[in-house]
């Protein structure tokens, strides 16, 4: 606060330094004019080189303690935010991206609007008590101040109000033209997409240069209330100095227009910032923690990553693990795993390491999210900070994604073998969970099935449909299937199993691959 | 003057003389009424001129702006649309993005183009008042970017560092909130608070010794202008004094100098509020250029072409005007200008110099703008996927045709998605594609239609290579069935249709969508899967089927229609289903287990 109340003090000393060189240099020359003693313009002469050194040092003075307290204001709020999310969490994307650059914006609210805006007042205050409140200062400072400002935001608002749904029109069609630049492509029927898409472009574009014409008939209108002032003056026959004085006043006043027009650009973020940090304690969800070695299958989306992160949140310190938003700092690898627990040893990182077989160097810097990783070596890198962590309830969420599939399922048996108390293993392949305790099936986030490996294959459904194509790749390990028979493709069928080495197919009886 | 066509330049240079004009008319104006020889009149009438160009000037750069703002969607729009994984960088890139072009096209580039005309204006009309202020004016304006340069050069490698510095900073809190889900997993999120103030505490800290750096450019700037004012106020004072000069000339010559440096400041200080517009403008035109690349033709020549003004522009009409040829290569204009001599002082983009340092042309660089309206056929390519099917033989007719995979191997960025694919169709003959998740059946879907180029290896139609088969004879003979269907805006029928002139009652009837034909979405997952069906029962000319089963558990409605239309779609004709319920299986001639 004090800081920003030096750099609104700077920034008026600025802008008055700026006034009273021109005033006092108008003054000098119409003084000159007259032919007086050299005497009767010294005063004048040093006050105009010192203003004109003053306002230069004022100006940089008042960047560098305006940035300086916002910067640090901006640091408070980073906390509280964090604070903030902490309590009541968002998800990974969108709203939390836009979170991150709204407490960026607070900036510019800062910067561009609440700072200007206050050295003009006071600026304005300031020559009104020096010209005696004279009516066409005071006018103009009211119109150039309150007046456009405030039209300004006017037309601001309203012209991002008449784009919004346009905007959003051009942003769901933008995201079809490119989720379905295939469908439409094999159909024919891009061109017509497109232009439909380039019409939304061109309506936008015909609304922002209709918008245009507002603000810009204000920047014209305050150039005329500028000079306008600068005439009355000169009609009530105040002397030159007065005069362009009064446009030197206005100078520091009219940049409000653009600053109230910024507000109404920022002021989104600004409240959304506020909202945030308004946020109360998250309810802890209630979910049981289940015993033993518990798989969980089902489609994407049927809720199985819910289920599991519900379970991190309801048993803080019991239940950790790999889950699906899991996240890589940018940072060292050792820092990534060791966060699990920072007190580890490095023959315990190493160990880890090696059961996971994590082979990047330790003090490699992985990127934004683990960029410079590969997706296998995340995933492992994942899996070792879980198993650093050592908890009570192992939580696996696609553990293995991303490796090939003999490694992982050989990784992920090394993990399972480690793990010392309960596993919930989320997984799309059914191979590992035929020895365990328990397997519950998601679908439209409820369980529907639940049951052993063995009970399941026997019972209708999506476990059943699943495990029958996974045997029909003739990728599963398991030996102790019971294959349901319903399915076999008829006699006679071909299968062509593809040898990724030589490329050369194998043909063999379909039977067989079953 | 990256990214910008002539046409805009040269509606810019008109703008910029017509405000030097009203700026030295002002001025004298406002000398001989103060000097009492004029009436004020003549203010009232400069006044409103100067008023109406200032609205003119806006209103045309804002259309301008929106004008070119509108090329570069439709250009990003159609130069993504056959490039993969980049849909949600092409989306924030269109949506948000390219508004950020605004405040350089609108803001920033006219002030350069002022900063360029004004201040010589200035001088010269000042020489004919008072020769010895001119030469003043003269001299302390290049002072203003040497000084800029040197503070730049001085602090050049500093800043830099210090700037990167502050990119790693700056990216932890975005970081650290990203990860709070796993620091709370492992029961570090509060320990990490500390952290995140400290952190946000430093990135302050570090930004302000940089920014102390950085205002020194517009430390000189301020105090070189107006220490000059001092420098031609005082001594004209003193001639007035002798008689040397009329208080007419001293008044004009007062009100003139500081509008020799006000264009630099301006400038100056749009410049930050440009540099992300121009980053934008970067990306866009770093996406343009593979393209180009792949098909051969270097994006050079679109440069000098006097047919691809913005479309619609106003620029479009001025450039045929007879101001244009005075206006022969926009970078000389702006080179002649002071404003250049701080071109070698900011590494790219940083903020050590308030002033345009970036006025290098290179290359094919400002082709974003001048090819705006170019509307190319050609879909642009991503890494490995593109409209690849350019060849112009005919496609052999399906119903005879056999589809021979040779050996294909398709890279997507990091992983290979198909190792040595063999495979051989027979017409007529309908196979099902099994495996688990992620073994390459859907990559070789896209290989069949052309979508995705094998980095080795070859697929035959009836003997023809399909590179060499015109892309849009091979599609008209497929149906295709994605996974993951898109629905496009517009009522169902239109998405059934998407073009076809096929009987899209019947098709929705047979999906039991007969109800929805002129519904508009959402619809639920089944819908979006029966929809997909319609699609391809619409081209009942379609030779061949490609059908790429939903991985996720359909309704029982949704399952007897998937099978009914497969049934349906894959008799008499070739099909390659990809499989993922058994039941599938039983409809085909043969299953192929990958893996």
């Amino acid at each position: 606060m004090r800081r920003l109340v030096l750099a609104v003090a700077a920034g008026v000393a600025a802008e008055l330094a700026g006034i009273g060189l021109m005033t006092t240099a108008v003054w000098l020359i119409t003084r000159a004019a007259g032919q007086p003693p050299l005497s009767a313009l010294t005063v004048a002469i040093v006050a105009v080189r010192t203003l004109a050194l003053a306002r230069g040092g004022l100006r940089y003075a008042e960047r560098l303690a305006g940035h300086s307290a916002v910067l640090r204001h901006l640091a408070e709020v980073r906390g509280r935010v964090y604070d903030a999310l902490l309590r009541r969490p968002l998800a990974r994307g969108d709203a939390l991206t836009r979170l991150v650059s709204d407490v960026d914006a607070v900036q510019d609210a800062w910067l561009r609007c609440a700072l200007p805006g206050a050295v003009a007042v006071v600026v304005g205050v300031v020559a009104l008590v020096a010209t005696g409140f004279a009516w066409p200062l005071a006018v103009g400072l009211v119109v150039t101040v309150c007046v456009i400002p405030w039209a300004a935001h006017a037309v601001a608002v309203r012209h991002l109000r008449v784009l919004a749904p346009l905007r959003s029109e051009l942003a769901e069609r933008t995201v079809v033209l490119l989720d379905g630049a295939a469908e439409l492509t094999a159909f024919g029927a891009l061109d017509r997409e497109l232009d439909a898409t380039g019409r939304v472009v061109d309506a936008l574009a015909e609304r922002e240069r209709r918008g245009g014409l507002g603000a810009a008939a204000l920047a014209a209108l305050a150039v005329v209330v500028q000079f306008g002032v600068a005439l009355a003056f000169l009609r009530s026959g105040a002397p030159a100095h007065v005069v362009l004085g009064s446009v030197a006043v206005l100078e520091v006043t009219v940049p409000l227009a653009a600053a109230a027009q910024r507000w109404a650009e920022v002021r989104g973020s600004v409240g959304r910032v506020r909202e945030a940090l308004r946020a109360v304690e998250a309810p802890v969800p209630d979910v049981e923690l289940p015993a033993g070695r518990v798989g969980v299958v089902g489609a994407s989306g049927a809720g199985k990553s819910t289920f599991l992160r519900a379970l991190a949140a309801a048993h803080p310190g019991v239940a950790k693990g790999v889950l699906d938003d899991a996240h890589v700092f940018h940072a060292t690898v050792e820092a990534n795993v060791r966060l699990a627990r920072p007190e580890a040893s490095r023959e315990e990182l190493d160990r880890v390491a090696e059961l996971v077989d994590l082979d990047v160097p330790w003090d490699t810097v992985v990127g934004e999210d683990g960029d410079a990783l590969s997706g296998g070596q995340r995933q492992r890198l994942l899996l070792a900070r879980a198993l650093l962590a050592d908890p009570d309830v192992l939580l696996l969420d696609e553990p293995v994604e991303g490796l090939a599939v003999e490694h992982g399922d050989a990784v992920l048996r090394r993990v399972l073998d480690h793990a010392r108390g309960t596993v919930v293993l989320v997984t799309h392949r059914l191979a590992p969970l035929v020895d365990f305790d328990r397997i519950v099936v998601f679908e439209d986030g409820h369980i529907t099935q639940d049951g052993t490996h063995a009970e399941l294959v026997r019972t209708p459904g999506y476990y059943r449909d699943r495990w029958s194509t996974e045997r029909m790749a003739g990728r599963s390990s398991a030996g102790t299937s019971t294959g349901d028979g319903s399915h076999s493709p008829s006699n006679g069928t071909n299968c062509v199993n593809v040898d990724d080495a030589t490329g050369t197919p194998h043909r063999r009886s379909a039977v067989t691959a079953i | 003057m990256r990214h910008v066509d002539r046409g805009y330049v040269v509606v810019l240079a008109v703008l910029a003389v017509l405000t030097a004009v009203v700026v030295l008319a002002q001025a004298e104006v406002l000398a001989a009424v103060l000097g009492g020889a004029w009436s004020a009149w003549w203010l009232v009438a400069v006044v409103l001129v100067r008023a109406g160009v200032v609205w003119g000037g806006r209103v045309v750069t804002q259309r301008c702006a929106a004008s070119m703002k509108a090329s570069l969607r439709k250009r990003v729009l159609r130069g993504s649309t056959g490039s993969s994984g980049t849909s949600g960088s092409v989306i924030t890139l269109v949506v948000k993005g390219l508004d950020a072009v605004e405040p350089y096209f609108a803001g920033y580039l006219p002030q350069v183009v002022v900063a360029a005309v004004v201040p010589v204006a200035v001088v010269v009309r000042l020489s004919f008042a008072d020769l010895t202020s001119a030469v003043v004016v003269l001299v302390t304006l290049p002072l203003v970017p040497v000084f800029a340069a040197l503070v730049g050069l001085h602090t050049r490698d500093r800043t830099r560092a210090q700037w990167e510095g502050l990119a790693v900073v700056g990216g932890h809190f975005l970081d650290v909130v990203r990860g709070l889900g796993t620091l709370k997993v492992f029961g570090r999120a509060a320990a990490q608070a500390a952290t995140v103030r400290s952190m946000a505490g430093a990135h302050a800290a570090a930004t302000m010794r940089t920014l102390r750096v950085a205002f020194l450019s517009a430390l000189v700037l301020e105090l070189v202008a107006t220490l000059s004012v001092a420098l031609v106020a005082v001594p004209v004072g003193l001639r007035l004094l002798h008689g040397g000069v009329t208080l007419q000339v001293a008044l004009l010559v007062l009100l003139l100098a500081p509008e020799a440096y006000l264009p630099l400041r301006s400038a100056g200080s749009q410049f930050h509020a440009s540099a992300e517009g121009l980053a934008v403008l970067d990306a866009v035109a770093a996406q343009g250029s593979p393209a180009a690349a792949t098909q051969g033709s270097p994006p050079a020549p679109a440069q000098g072409s006097p047919t691809a003004p913005v479309q619609g522009s106003p620029a479009a009409a001025v450039q045929g005007s007879p101001t244009a040829p005075a206006q022969g290569s926009p970078a000389v204009a702006v080179q002649g200008s002071p404003a250049v001599a701080a071109q070698g002082s900011p590494p790219g983009g940083s903020p050590v110099s308030i002033l345009p340092g970036r006025t290098d042309e290179k290359g094919s660089s400002n082709a974003a703008c001048g090819q705006l309206g170019e509307r190319s056929g050609a879909v642009v390519g991503g890494v490995s996927v593109s409209g690849v099917v350019v060849g112009a033989v005919r496609a052999p007719d399906l119903r005879t045709a056999e589809i021979v995979v040779e050996r294909v191997v398709v890279r997507y960025p990091g992983r290979e998605a198909l190792g040595g694919m063999s495979l051989r169709i027979a017409a007529g003959e309908r196979v099902a594609l099994a495996g688990p998740s992620g073994v390459g059946k859907s990559t070789l879907l896209a290989v069949l239609m052309g979508f995705v180029t094998p980095a080795s290896g070859r697929v035959l139609v009836g003997g023809v290579d399909l590179r060499e088969i015109d892309r849009d004879s091979w599609l008209r003979q497929l149906a295709w069935v994605p996974q993951r269907p898109t629905l496009f805006p517009g009522t169902v029928g239109e998405n059934i249709a998407l073009g076809s002139t096929g009987d899209v009652r019947a098709a929705a009837a047979e999906m039991g969508l007969a109800h929805l034909v002129d519904a508009e979405h959402p619809l639920s997952s089944g819908e979006r899967q029966r929809v997909a069906l319609a699609r391809a029962l619409v081209r009942d000319d379609a030779r061949m089927l490609l059908l790429d089963e939903p991985t996720s558990r359909l309704d029982a409605g949704t399952e007897d229609a998937v099978l009914r239309a497969t049934r349906r779609l894959a008799s008499g004709r070739t099909a390659v289903v990809v499989a993922h319920r058994p039941v599938v299986l039983g409809e085909v001639d043969r299953v192929v287990a990958f893996g």
